[in-house]
């Protein structure tokens, strides 16, 4: 399993933050067999009641075997000792993998001099970790963006690798929605000046490196519910076990402290006892893997409850922007002539629509960008006349919003064919966009711009649908072209001409509710949505103010992560679930080697309750501790892995882990311990 | 062929009530029913009670522990100086100290552990002003702690659970004196005893013998007994007495009576949730526990006694007679016997001390469930809610959410609350228990030694904490340890789980309601119904295996032999 994994994740090191290391991993497991040591201390034992009861009744055990010796004493107390090693082992694991690339990105934070712009306009150079929030510095190509910032002047093309993993430079300019700068991240062309946002020891990178280290992990509100379970299930056997003595001095039998133990630390859930905090870190680790970065753990639980998720229409459900597809000349009008005027019409057009009819008219009519001459001038588009265009010697072409061009075309005399409005009005209603083209006085015909939605999404929405998850598209679109795409696309819902205020109208509707809501966003009016949603997930392009508002940060800006991150989540509490359940279920098979085992010289009868036919009663008792010490280190894979998740509705989920975990939970051990008391008899020693 | 007619008749009468009963009272509690209206007002003014104004639930547990201590006060003072009080045609003495506190616990906690002879030491005041009052009162304060939780549910954003005061008059009036009337009228005409008159003396000519036979205000206890899953009885005969229970009528009649509210609460609950088939799920779940121990228990108890068989008496073929009444046979009595245990009632018309091995386990174990198949009135109710919240969160982590019940979710609060409590009846049980074994003069007290000694114990303090009451027999428990034992285990048995329920209703009130989704873990399903009787089955076999290995499972293993 670990060997697979490693190999994949080989190959996904080419992004930038180091890709979490393979469980076989030299520079993880060595140090994490130290830690699996210094965990011992009862400080941090503690914090883990199942694993401390157990470390109790090692040193019991241990106390035992010095005073009254014996083999058998001494092999239970060492495989209670390897109980309390393997839970720590498994916990150091999965911090180790963090640590490691923890320790890589440290190495990115930048120890060279920045320059500050002082007060008076004079440069000078001060370490950058005596930077101050507030401070100007000037960057240039070749600078390694000394701290987190907002550029105030200037344009750069920035190399943000070290922190994405994506290669491609990215520009990044002074207001709008561009400017966030990142600390670590390098300066490739161009000189800008950043106003530092950050307090030292508060950047982004900081942040970073005390997420996938777990410094500040706390215990979510699903691990502390889960905890109080397991807490309960471990008070309620020290009763059972203790009050066993009693009962067995009025039975005339003895019964020693040593199997006292052994039934107790193997009935009290070791198994997700030992592996719950692994579980929640690798579950943070996988969304790293991911390039999302989650602010809290809390954060990645609530993305498992999300009911109803926001997503841009923009990018995640359709590729980028929307593109011309097709001419409709209007009555006597030849499409290659509407071809090469709407092409005369883009040539100035730097919008990806612009830019798509050239494109289309390149394709069908092979009509290439021509010499203009001399006498013509670009119209750009404005908000105003919702038309933009070329005048060229005298003659005025112009595209743009069909009843904007009609109105331009009767303002010049010209007559409007009747086709337009029914051609123009189709296409909204299936989702096109039209765009009338007029030359001069003369209305030639409509190009049609397309969404492409992307491949595969409406299978994704589709799996939403059976995890309960409703799915909303947020569109700028008029409601028209947004109904169109929403059903092309299978989402439940839409909100057209979606303004920052309406998306949070949305999400608090939907909060009301009692729903939990994910939204992705990166400009700054995102800001007060996200922050309000249960799970924001920033794109790392957006603003610093963005990214503060959200709960997570997507370092690939994809706006598709959202569903990663919901999976994620979701695993994350079914993997707890699961192992709680085999956990529990193990115990059954326990009993019936420990149970016999402790009373069959006294009621030669119970010999029927050893349904395993295990060889002697030390040998049972044995078989069953070691099978409780080797399934934590068996599972470990498991917990930092996950469980499988395969989307599907919730009783088809419940029934296939009830039927893995708590059926399979139940037979397992009957097999483990049988084989162990196999080969323990076959050694001889008992 | 007995045995499936009967079960088949309370089946069906058990069906139709549950539908009818439940619906109403539904309606009670919900303030919906007004037809006594004129008989609760002048209760309400008298306690000072604005019948309209909800209490939270610390409120609501504090009006509910005050109005039990002040039972108990009653119960006990009245014990105590029955020799002073009218009604008293036998001239009973006053009850002893421990015995009148540890009598006064039992009954006002619903358990009706009897360590006396009833015959032999209450006076007709005693039976009817401390004991039967109690029987009706307890029984309501056990279903106005399920109303309560399961307002928990219905409230949205609620800082109230209901009003205790209302609660607890209305469940009396409107539900369980009506019934219980009804049913006393059917026990005299089958020829139950009810007389204020004191006992008869007859002399038998033929054997020249001198009897006097008890008598009493039988019938009317009987009732309530029963309806109330209170369990104790006027006589110490309990059921197998024919002054109580006189004819295979009334023994079925009994047995339906215990069952009636248990199972009907869960119609109640699934439609103040505003879902019948959330209460359905919690039905099957009870009726199915309660079909496979009833069944294994006639089958055990048609078995050959394994004593007998060891002695060299093969041909057992009317099956275990063993202190069986023959009115009853096997089939009835076993019937009655562990629909008594499973309702936390406690009545009994065979000893249970000489079932089967298997037979007396099947009792044992149905209470050490924790009274959830169906369980007491009320009580049956909110801890099987209880083990539904443990259920859900189990299962809700397996569907990759945050669990949630009903559309409240389950988190660390909810989860304390009823981990704790489920667990209260499990560690009283084993360490009185454990503790008995270590004091001579509890060990002593038992009539049997080895296995069956150990059960004796084992059940005893297994009935108390969960407030069933339901004596094994072969324990002379009428001594300081018993009763002071006894009684911390019904208290703790009953308020201890309670005032868990009570917080827990309290928060999920406080709780909005999440809407449900095709993500959402479906509790009205039978793989739910599945996964809550494996909780249930798994919490109580874990807890109490080595025990029951000790008891009834050594014995049954040893086929036969005395220890």
């Amino acid at each position: 399993m670990a060997i697979v994994s490693e190999a994949k994740f080989e190959e996904e090191s080419i992004h930038g933050i180091p890709r979490t290391r393979g469980l076989l991993d030299k520079q993880v497991l060595l140090p994490a067999l130290r830690d699996s040591f210094l965990k011992l201390n009862p400080k941090q034992q503690i914090k883990n009641p199942v694993m401390f009861v157990v470390l109790v009744g090692t040193l019991v055990s241990l106390y035992e075997a010095f005073v009254k010796g014996g083999l058998f004493t001494w092999s239970i107390t060492a495989w209670l000792a390897l109980t309390v090693l393997f839970a720590n082992f498994a916990e150091a694991v999965a911090e180790g993998r963090g640590k490691a690339q923890a320790d890589t990105l440290r190495k990115m934070r930048t120890d060279s001099n920045a320059r500050k712009v002082g007060e008076n306009g004079s440069e000078l150079s001060i370490p950058s970790a005596a930077l101050q929030r507030g401070d100007l510095v000037v960057c240039e190509a070749g600078d390694v963006i000394p701290s987190d910032g907002e550029i105030i002047e200037g344009v750069a093309s920035v190399d943000e690798s070290a922190i994405t993993g994506e290669s491609a430079p990215v520009i990044r300019e002074s207001g709008g929605d561009r400017s966030a700068v990142t600390g670590g991240t390098k300066v490739l062309s161009d000189r800008i000046v950043i106003r530092i946002t950050a307090e030292q020891g508060k950047t982004f990178l900081d942040r970073m490196i005390n997420l996938v280290e777990g410094a500040n992990r706390k215990k979510t509100p699903n691990e502390i519910a889960l905890t109080i379970l397991l807490s309960a299930l471990t008070v309620i056997f020290i009763p059972v076990v203790v009050a066993i003595d009693p009962f067995a001095s009025y039975s005339h039998s003895q019964v020693s402290v040593v199997i006292l133990i052994s039934l107790l630390v193997c009935l009290i859930p070791t198994t997700i006892g030992a592996l719950l905090s692994a579980i929640g870190i690798a579950g943070m680790d996988r969304l790293v893997q991911r390039n999302v970065l989650a602010m809290s753990g809390r954060a990645v639980e609530a993305a498992g409850d999300v009911q109803t998720l926001l997503l841009d229409k923009t990018g995640t459900i359709t590729l980028g922007n929307r593109m011309a597809s097709a001419f409709y000349p209007l009555g006597e009008v030849d499409e290659k002539e509407l071809a090469e005027t709407a092409q005369l019409a883009s040539l100035a057009d730097e919008t990806p629509e612009g830019r798509s009819i050239v494109v289309l008219a390149k394709e069908r009519f092979n009509i290439r960008e021509r010499n203009l001459g001399s006498s013509y001038s670009f119209v750009p588009f404005t908000a105003q006349t919702r038309m933009s265009g070329i005048d060229l010697d005298g003659r005025m072409i112009r595209k743009g919003a069909t009843d904007a061009v009609k109105n331009w075309v009767i303002s010049l005399g010209g007559s409007v064919p009747k086709e337009l409005d029914e051609i123009s009005d189709r296409l909204a209603r299936e989702g096109r966009t039209p765009l009338a083209v007029s030359y001069g006085d003369r209305l030639l015909g409509v190009v049609e711009l397309k969404d492409t939605i992307k491949q595969g999404i409406r299978e994704k929405f589709e799996q939403l649908r059976t995890l309960g998850i409703r799915t909303v598209m947020i569109t700028g679109d008029n409601p028209l072209t947004a109904a169109a795409i929403a059903s092309e696309a299978g989402v439940d819902d839409y909100m057209a001409e979606a303004t920052p205020e309406a998306k949070m109208a949305l999400i608090l509707k939907e909060q009301e509710g009692g729903k939990l809501v994910a939204m992705t966003g990166d400009g700054t009016n995102d800001a007060p949505a996200l922050a309000q949603a249960d799970v924001g997930v920033a794109m790392n392009s957006g603003t610093t103010a963005a990214k503060e508002a959200g709960n997570m940060v997507d370092l690939d800006s994809s706006p598709t992560k959202l569903i990663d991150i919901v999976e994620i989540g979701k695993q994350l509490l079914i993997t707890r679930g699961a192992l709680t359940t085999f956990s529990i279920a193990n115990d059954v098979a326990k009993y019936f080697a420990i149970i016999p085992a402790l009373f069959v010289s006294r009621y030669k009868g119970l010999e029927a309750l050893n349904i395993m036919r295990l060889h002697s009663p030390t040998s049972a008792v044995l078989s069953a501790v070691i099978f409780n010490a080797l399934i934590i280190v068996a599972l470990i894979p498991l917990a930092l892995r996950g469980v499988k998740f395969r989307p599907a509705t919730a009783s088809a989920l419940l029934r296939r882990n009830v039927l893995i975990y708590g059926v399979g939970g139940l037979i397992l051990p009957f097999i483990g311990i049988k084989l162990i008391d196999i080969i323990i008899t076959a050694l001889g020693v008992y | 062929m007995d045995a499936v007619l009967e079960i088949a008749v309370l089946v069906v009468a058990l069906a139709i009530t549950w539908r009818f009963l439940g619906a109403y009272m539904a309606d009670v509690y919900s303030g919906k029913l007004k037809w006594l209206d004129t008989v609760e007002r002048p209760i309400y003014r008298l306690l000072g009670v604005d019948p309209k104004g909800g209490q939270s639930w610390k409120r609501y547990g504090a009006s509910l522990l005050i109005f039990s201590l002040v039972s108990l006060l009653i119960t006990y003072l009245i014990l105590r100086v029955q020799n002073l009080l009218p009604l008293n045609p036998a001239h009973m003495k006053a009850v002893t100290p421990a015995l009148a506190f540890n009598t006064a616990v039992s009954f006002v906690t619903n358990t009706n552990w009897q360590n006396y002879a009833g015959e032999q030491t209450m006076s007709y005041f005693s039976q009817m002003a401390a004991l039967a009052v109690q029987q009706f009162v307890s029984a309501a304060v056990g279903i106005a702690v399920a109303i309560a939780l399961i307002r928990g549910f219905s409230n949205r954003g609620s800082s109230t659970i209901g009003n205790f005061w209302v609660d607890l008059v209305r469940g009396v009036l409107y539900i369980l004196l009506p019934i219980a009337a009804l049913a006393t009228v059917i026990f005299v005409g089958e020829g139950a005893v009810q007389t204020l008159s004191g006992a008869v003396t007859v002399h038998n000519v033929l054997n020249n013998a001198t009897q006097t036979i008890p008598r009493g205000p039988v019938a009317s206890m009987e009732a309530i007994k029963q309806l109330g899953t209170n369990g104790g009885g006027f006589f110490n005969a309990n059921g197998a007495s024919p002054f109580e229970n006189p004819t295979p009528l009334t023994n079925l009649l009994s047995v339906y009576l215990l069952l009636a509210i248990p199972f009907s609460l869960t119609y109640t609950f699934g439609k103040m949730v505003g879902s019948v088939r959330q209460g359905l799920a919690l039905l099957g779940v009870m009726f199915v526990f309660f079909i496979v121990w009833t069944g294994i228990t006639i089958i055990a108890e048609h078995g050959a006694n394994p004593a007998l068989s060891a002695a060299g008496l093969h041909s057992q073929s009317v099956g275990n007679m063993v202190g069986k009444e023959s009115r009853f046979g096997t089939s009835s009595s076993a019937i009655y016997n562990i629909a008594s245990t499973q309702t936390s009632t406690g009545s009994v018309d065979s000893s249970m001390d000489s079932y089967t091995p298997l037979g007396g386990m099947m009792a044992l174990s149905g209470m050490m469930l924790g009274e959830v198949t169906p369980g007491g009135v009320g009580s049956g109710m909110y801890t099987i809610l209880l083990f539904a919240i443990v259920t859900v969160f189990i299962a809700g982590l397996m569907v990759g959410r945050t669990p949630e019940y009903l559309g409240k979710k389950i988190q660390a609060k909810e989860m304390k609350l009823a981990s704790l409590g489920v667990l209260v009846m499990p560690i009283t049980v084993l360490v009185l228990t454990g503790v008995a074994m270590l004091v001579p003069s509890a060990t002593d007290a038992t009539l049997n030694k080895g296995p069956h000694g150990f059960t004796e114990i084992l059940y005893a303090f297994t009935s108390q904490a969960n407030n069933n009451g339901s004596a094994f027999a072969g324990l002379s428990s009428n001594n300081a340890f018993y009763n002071i034992m006894g009684a911390i285990a019904m208290w703790l048995g009953r308020f201890g789980v309670i005032v868990p329920s009570l917080a827990l209703a309290g928060t999920l009130a406080s709780k909005g309601v999440v809407p449900a989704s095709s993500g959402t873990f479906k509790t009205d399903s039978a793989l739910f119904g599945a996964l809550l009787i494996g909780v249930i089955l798994v919490v109580g076999a874990l807890t109490f295996f080595p025990a029951l290995a000790l008891g009834p499972l050594a014995e049954e293993f040893s086929k036969g032999r005395l220890f």
